[in-house]
């Protein structure tokens, strides 16, 4: 099996009383598109500036391809490219200044073709001179994305990338950066929106006080913790005892009954038929990673994990 | 080696030279106002060594005094800055080894001290005989000099967390052992007590080293100042890379 792109093993880190890292473990494949989700203060973070050399951690051993983040941090952070949470900026340079100098830092001397091909593709090249300072928050955000794909790290990590970032502006962003995917980048990203997870990454792990309490393909979580839901409002009639069980009403009037597939749709609409009940309105809601989410995060964290 | 440290020292030297104005002409300026002001206010009452007037004796002094200034500022206050708007992370995410970091914020401080110094002697060349009969004594008093400082600075700026530890370390440290390391008097003509507590301030010796190298007069002899201020700088570096190799204050 080829090396994972990204490997942790019982990762702690403490905070005095926080323990902002609690244990984790983890392995992420090569060319995967992985989400790391959990509540502010889950550990997401602090995770990833441990992978990136910022955060010692306590105890464990964090890979990046292969290379260890402390005794082979050189390798590991030229395979490494982090795009922090924080907006932070060198106010004393141009945008094209502080591609070229993160360049130099990893000891490439003439970057100049990368270095407008990603002004390109970011929409920065007519900003390539003006000085940082002078840059809107989501230009910012994306000369800090530039500066981490200035060394063309095979493994690029997103802290909520699109944090205040327009919508125009972030589909732009989640193209590119699919493309970066399909050229053979594994990803990693953390974010509060949970439907651009769910659309983009294949696979999740959800954070909690400092440990990971699901780690699954996104279409496992869904089925394990999600349901089609058949939404249905009656013209006339009422609900059979026979489908009472786990259903709901809604303010509006709306009966929620969960399903499984297809069929059972069928065979809950059959029932309906058979029992007098004339169906108004009907639409089936797919299952949402929010309400995984919010079943994880209301779950005990240690015994879910 | 990551090949970084020249990237890292670019940008150090390229942080001061765009705001030159502050960093390099400001200190040169005010290096020339002591001179004017002491040497109008004391060159009557002053004789620091037979034959070197009082304005002569002053340049050297203050020049290195310039030089020690703001190798500790460009370094010290570079780091700072760097740590608390954040950016400092850049360069922390790259491969860049503890001792390459070390080098290029080093390097840079010294070269600002090579320029602020430069220009503090060329501006009164004219003004005041130097006859400089040892360049040698000057490149290394200078580089020494700049170098205990510009570590020093690297120290400060990895320990403080806030611009106002940096301003106690500047002055309370700082100002105060420059100020009397005999820029305005030859430690010779002080009481005893205070010409040993003196003789313990290594910035003592990087500017008596300093003014051998314009007059050939010193109080202490050159190569012995020169040995002491090695020392010093050697043991700062040191504390300074243990510090950086063990992520003080920088990786949390
Ligand atoms: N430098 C620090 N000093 C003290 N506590 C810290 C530090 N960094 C993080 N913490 C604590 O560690 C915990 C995890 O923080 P972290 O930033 O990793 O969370 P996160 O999952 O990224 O949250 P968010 O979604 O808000 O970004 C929090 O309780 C936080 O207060
Ligand atoms: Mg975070």
């Amino acid at each position: 099996m080829a090396i994972p792109a990204v490997e942790v093993r019982d990762a702690s880190k403490r905070y005095g009383g926080v323990r902002a890292l609690d244990g984790v473990s983890l392995a992420v494949e090569q060319g995967e598109f992985f989400a790391l989700l959990g509540p502010n203060g889950a550990g997401k973070t602090t995770l990833i500036s441990a992978l990136g050399g910022l955060v010692r951690p306590d105890a464990g051993t964090l890979r990046v391809m292969g290379c260890d983040t402390v005794t082979e941090y050189g390798a590991a952070r030229r395979l490494l490219g982090i795009v922090p949470q924080e907006i932070v900026f060198d106010p004393f340079f141009t945008v094209r200044e502080t591609l070229e100098l993160q360049s130099g830092y990893f000891g490439l001397r003439d970057n100049r073709a990368w270095i407008d091909e990603i002004l390109e593709r970011l929409s920065l090249a007519a900003k390539a001179g003006a000085n940082m300072r002078a840059l809107s928050g989501g230009m910012k955000r994306r000369v800090m994305l530039a500066q981490a794909l200035v060394h063309r790290p095979p493994v690029l990590v997103l802290d909520e990338p699109t944090a205040g970032v327009d919508v125009e502006l972030r589909q732009a962003l989640w193209s590119f950066v699919r493309e970066l995917n399909a050229a053979g980048h594994t990803i990693i990203l953390t974010t509060h929106y949970l439907e651009e997870a769910q659309n983009l990454c294949s696979r999740i792990a959800m954070m909690k006080a400092g440990r990971i309490v699901a780690l699954d393909s996104t279409r496992k979580l869904l089925e394990a913790f999600s349901e089609r839901v058949l939404r249905v409002k009656l013209e006339s009639g009422a609900l059979p005892p026979g489908l009472a069980e786990g259903v709901s009403r809604d303010a509006a009037g709306w009966h929620c009954i969960p399903v499984g597939g297809a069929a059972q749709v069928e065979a809950t609409l059959a029932t309906l038929r058979e029992a007098g009940a004339r169906v108004a309105h009907l639409e089936v809601a797919e299952p949402e990673l929010e309400e995984v989410f919010v079943r994880l995060m209301a779950a005990d964290g240690r015994r879910a994990a | 080696m990551s090949g970084g440290f020249p990237a890292l020292l670019r940008k150090e030297v390229l942080r001061f030279w765009k705001v030159g104005f502050q960093t390099v002409a400001a200190p040169v300026v005010s290096a020339i106002l002591y001179l004017v002001i002491f040497s109008h206010a004391l060159a009557a009452h002053v004789e620091a060594y037979p034959g070197v007037a009082y304005a002569q004796f002053l340049v050297p002094g203050l020049a290195m005094m310039a030089m020690l200034q703001n190798a500790f500022a460009n370094a010290s206050s570079s780091i700072i800055q760097s740590k608390i708007t954040g950016n400092i992370v850049f360069i922390l995410l790259a491969p860049i080894g503890p001792g390459e970091f070390f080098a290029a914020y080093l390097l840079a401080a010294i070269v600002r001290a090579l320029v602020v110094g430069a220009g503090v002697v060329l501006a009164v060349a004219w003004l005041v005989p130097l006859p400089l009969p040892n360049p040698a004594w000057l490149l290394a008093f200078a580089f020494t000099g700049a170098g205990i400082l510009g570590a020093l600075g690297l120290l400060a700026g990895i320990w403080a967390e806030k611009f106002d530890e940096l301003a106690a370390f500047q002055n309370f440290l700082v100002m105060p052992l420059t100020f009397l390391a005999g820029v305005f008097y030859s430690v010779e003509s002080l009481p005893a007590f205070w010409r040993a507590a003196s003789r313990l301030n290594p910035f003592y010796y990087a500017i008596d080293g300093f003014r051998y190298a314009f007059f050939g007069r010193s109080d202490v002899a050159p190569a012995t100042s020169l040995a002491i201020a090695s020392a010093a700088f050697c043991a700062l570096s040191w504390l300074t890379l243990r510090l950086l190799r063990s992520g003080y204050k920088l990786r949390h």
